[in-house]
């Protein structure tokens, strides 16, 4: 077994309102980043796991995603990058 | 008849909750803390407002793993009345008793009001004291609101009348909320009409001296139907 590190990235699902990422996205607009169109806030995590190999520590934060990490009616995850913790 | 209400970790309604059984409507009430791993024999199950586990990850993310919450899933499955309230209402979704789930207000600020509510379901075992459109007074003090739900669901919940409160705005017209929640939506029951969860706080109406007694309408409806 060895240890993981796994990051994620939770992000509001497409189409739903975030009210947080148009908030961020107009003081940006005001600050003269007229280059940026939608922006949306979510949350980034970090896991440190144990596992066999690394498609099994990401097949294990999958599982978290869907159990605990995202809500499965408002969110979308993606994990970012695995590595030897 | 006895009410069971949840204190979780930061739950901060429960007390009036209580208030409201005890006090105002003569019946019973016991504390379970969410540790405990049976009802105490409660009839019906309150969630209460509050910020459980301070809205860690999302609001009522956490809460739904306490150990009581075990119980309170069984009691519904087997038919039991269970009455979430707003932070309740978080925890009943994330718990999957109810579908869909509460987003931050799209005003992105903490609301503290008293709103209007349109009865839309009178036929419930939460609101049989009321009448189909009447206007009740309640208040709301939520950050994370905004009801949401695909639309198949939204039209579930539509057709099948388990869209039981709706925020009113001036002139009783609908369309106006406080939150940005889905078709105005404040409060749904389960398929099975058991699990009543809203936003508002029929617990904090029960007295004219503080703005509104449209609460109590709500809890005598459980105890005329719990009870009978």
């Amino acid at each position: 077994m060895s240890r993981f590190r796994v990051s994620l990235h939770i992000v509001p699902r497409r189409g739903l309102l975030d009210p947080q990422g148009k908030a961020v996205a107009d003081a940006l607009h005001t600050l003269g980043f007229k280059s940026v169109g939608d922006v949306h806030v979510g949350r980034h995590l970090v896991l440190e796991i144990t596992a066999a190999t690394a498609s099994d520590a990401e097949k294990d934060v999958r599982a978290m995603c869907e159990r605990l990490l995202a809500n499965p009616v408002t969110e979308d995850f993606e994990i970012a990058a695995v590595s030897t913790a | 008849m006895k009410f069971g209400i949840v204190t979780f970790p930061g739950s901060n309604c429960d007390h009036d909750a209580y208030h409201a059984i005890v006090d105002v409507l003569h019946e019973q009430a016991v504390y379970l803390w969410h540790k405990d791993h049976d009802l105490a024999g409660a009839d019906v199950v309150i969630l209460p407002g509050g910020f459980s586990y301070g809205d860690y990850l999302r609001p009522g993310a956490i809460a739904r793993f306490s150990p009581i919450m075990t119980e309170v899933v069984a009691h519904a499955k087997r038919g039991g009345p269970v009455l979430g309230i707003c932070n309740g209402f978080q925890i009943a979704c994330e718990a999957g008793l109810l579908p869909g789930a509460l987003l931050r207000n799209a005003s992105l600020k903490f609301v503290s009001q008293p709103v209007r509510l349109r009865v839309e379901n009178a036929d419930t075992m939460f609101t049989n004291r009321y009448r189909t459109g009447q206007i009740l007074t309640m208040p709301v003090a939520h950050g994370d609101g905004r009801y949401t739900a695909d639309d198949s669901t939204l039209d579930r919940l539509e057709g099948d009348g388990h869209v039981v409160l709706r925020y009113a705005g001036e002139g009783d017209t609908l369309g106006w909320s406080p939150n940005g929640a889905m078709r105005g939506i404040a409060g749904i029951v389960s398929a099975e009409g058991n699990v009543l969860g809203l936003m508002p706080h029929p617990e904090r109406a029960m007295s004219a001296m503080i703005g509104s007694v449209d609460g109590i309408g709500m809890f005598e409806s459980m105890l005329a139907r719990v009870a009978a």
